[in-house]
């Protein structure tokens, strides 16, 4: 498989960076040379950091006209050779969709990174929210995965960017981080590691780049100017991108193929954390910024003996609900924090049948541990 | 089409899709002309269309590398495309409702930016593929699918459009001009910068049918007189000109 270490381009040792431009360095280091991106708060920073990087290493910064451009920008360039990516949030994310799910159907690499805000709508542009973890993976029409993951650091923003892209790069599919806007303004030390595992897409001289007999389910990617003489489409499509827009075989193999893909490689793409899983009675599970204080909450009540532990998701799709079923095997109780109404929490119903416990918060501000702990010792 | 164009049609690419009468077959003949005589080389050449009957004139046709792309989005897709690999002659071929309605922000915006993207705009004046609705170029009074009465508003000048925003090489022919439409796509194939061609196209099936011009030829040879040469327009009276279309080579230079 195409992965290789390379030297980080950001100085090996510690920094002091914001989200955001952690989040950039991520991209850089994972080999990003395209960002096409249009302002949005809370995201803008990232974009800025990187007008400002990929001019020193020799990449291609635009600023589109709105988000859709943004995002059809980042695909055309993606098709072209480059590793690329855009960065936004809530209203942006809503006008990428469609080019979403046209990413998804054509198989194409491209990293968002969104900032979540206090949503629907305008909202609280300023303010913090994860209200867009159900759209990130209904957000298109049609059948399709993504890989989406969830940061609660500095330091993750710039691994989980990295990361992103590795397995955007590996699996062909649209990969999402699904930062918010506590984790992008805050600022934070992080580790900066000398060298890199970073991965590429897959070539194959004359291959077919929409089918494969591949276990993994992906086929080889070319790019534009090869001599492969690409054909591209939105509309269903064969193994060599010839339209079958009337052949239900065509639709069936391509959809089936797209979604089979992702979720039978769950084992490479689902990452959780635990914390004093065996033997907890209460399990919460949170992620994003969330994780931050139900971790403060949970290591607190351990000091005092109660039987409490963590799982936190660092993917939210495809979900980790082979993880939840796990930790939450010998459990008797399951909270879960939220920064919207529930969307993990109705999620997790797929996978557990006992009672979920939510706590849920919609008001621009991050979740408090007294509120947590105050819940927790409620619940018993 | 000439069998000695037939080197540019993808393999397994059987009859085109267009209804009897369309002009977009022979703005699809006229594109690769272009190509043949210039000498292009076609590995180096990106087709990026967007959704309509014209969108089809590339993909899957043209044996290049082609990216039908999203209703509207060509020319976004098209701008990442060529700023990552200037290598490429990148041309973009759509029609008028998916460039400049849908799409009307990323035309003008490409425009402002003079990116060297070569657009041949197929101009057919309606929607066809989706059965007739009014466009964003319909003229005043014609009867669409969404205009029974007749469309009571003006449609865009897309040259003026675009030359405004600024592009720096744009002509506006009709498929009954094909020698001078060829002599103009060979020109915006060499321009280095946005270049436009708005390419009238006949619809007989779903503009010409609402609108009394009952058969295809009747169609082409309302083109045919009605098209005339920006000379040929300047002795004209107002009058007289409102019932012609002036055609030519509107702008050339760099900025």
């Amino acid at each position: 498989m195409p992965s290789k270490w390379v030297k980080s381009p950001f100085p090996e040792g510690t920094h002091y960076l914001s989200g955001n431009e952690a989040a950039a360095e991520g991209a850089i280091a994972a080999g990003c040379k395209f960002y096409g991106g249009y302002p949005i708060t809370p995201s803008s920073e990232l974009m800025e950091r990187m007008a400002v990087r990929l001019k020193e290493v020799g990449g291609i910064f635009i600023q589109m006209e709105d988000e859709i451009a943004s995002i059809s920008a980042v695909i055309g360039a993606s098709w072209a050779g480059a590793k690329a990516m855009t960065a936004t949030a809530g209203p942006g994310f809503s006008l990428m969709q469609e080019a979403i799910g046209y990413a998804a159907f054509t198989e194409t690499p491209c990293v968002i990174v969104d900032v979540q805000r206090a949503g629907p709508c305008t909202g609280q542009a300023t303010r913090v929210g994860s209200g867009d973890i159900m759209q990130a993976k209904w957000g298109s029409h049609g059948d399709y995965q993504v890989i989406a993951l969830s940061p609660w650091s500095v330091q993750e923003m710039y691994d989980l960017t990295l990361r992103a892209f590795n397995l955007s790069e590996r699996y062909r599919v649209p990969t999402f981080v699904m930062a918010e806007e506590a984790t992008a303004h805050l600022r934070e030390t992080i580790r900066i590691n000398g060298r890199e595992e970073v991965w590429d897409r897959k070539k194959q001289k004359g291959g077919s780049p929409f089918g494969t007999e591949e276990d993994d389910g992906v086929p080889p990617m070319p790019a534009f100017g090869e001599g492969e003489r690409l054909a591209v489409t939105g509309s269903t499509h064969d193994a060599f991108g010839f339209r079958k827009t009337d052949d239900p075989k065509a639709h069936e193999a391509l959809v089936g193929r797209i979604n089979r893909k992702i979720l039978k490689n769950t084992q490479d793409i689902i990452t959780t954390e635990s914390y004093f899983i065996e033997d907890s009675e209460t399990v919460v599970i949170a992620y994003g910024f969330t994780a931050r204080p139900s971790l403060y909450v949970v290591r607190r009540m351990r000091k005092e003996g109660r039987k409490v532990g963590l799982l936190r998701l660092k993917t939210l799709w495809p979900f980790p609900g082979e993880a939840v079923q796990k930790a939450t095997a010998n459990a008797q109780k399951i909270f879960v924090p939220e920064m919207n109404l529930g969307q993990v929490a109705g999620e997790m119903r797929k996978y557990i049948s006992c009672e979920v416990i939510r706590y849920n918060q919609t008001n621009g501000e991050v979740i408090r541990p007294e509120a947590l702990e105050e819940t927790l010792r409620r619940m018993g | 089409m000439a069998r000695a164009l037939e080197k540019y049609i993808r393999p397994g690419v059987k009859s085109t899709p267009f209804c009897p009468g369309c002009g977009h077959g022979i703005l699809m003949g006229c594109i690769l002309r272009a190509i043949d005589e210039l000498k292009m080389d076609i590995n180096k050449m990106v087709f990026v269309s967007g959704i309509g009957c014209a969108a089809w004139i590339p993909s899957p046709h043209y044996d290049g590398d082609t990216l039908h792309t999203l209703h509207g989005r060509a020319l976004a897709f098209a701008t990442g495309v060529k700023l990552f690999n200037p290598e490429l002659c990148v041309m973009v071929v759509s029609g008028d409702g998916d460039l400049s309605s849908i799409g009307g922000n990323h035309l003008i915006h490409a425009a402002r930016r003079n990116i060297d993207i070569k657009v041949i705009c197929a101009n057919n004046m309606i929607y066809g593929m989706t059965g007739g609705q009014v466009a964003s170029t319909t003229p005043v009074g014609a009867r669409t699918a969404t205009t029974g009465q007749g469309n009571p508003y003006r449609p865009f000048d897309l040259s003026r459009l675009v030359e405004a925003a600024g592009a720096t090489y744009v002509a506006k022919y009709s498929v009954t001009q094909p020698v001078a439409l060829i002599r103009s796509i060979k020109k915006a194939i060499q321009h280095v910068g946005f270049s436009f061609i708005e390419a009238l196209s006949p619809c007989p099936t779903q503009y010409g049918r609402r609108n009394r011009i009952d058969r295809p030829e009747d169609m082409i040879r309302d083109l045919i007189e009605r098209c005339i040469l920006e000379e040929e327009a300047r002795g004209l009276t107002e009058e007289e000109r409102a019932e012609r279309i002036v055609t030519g080579e509107f702008l050339s230079c760099q900025k």
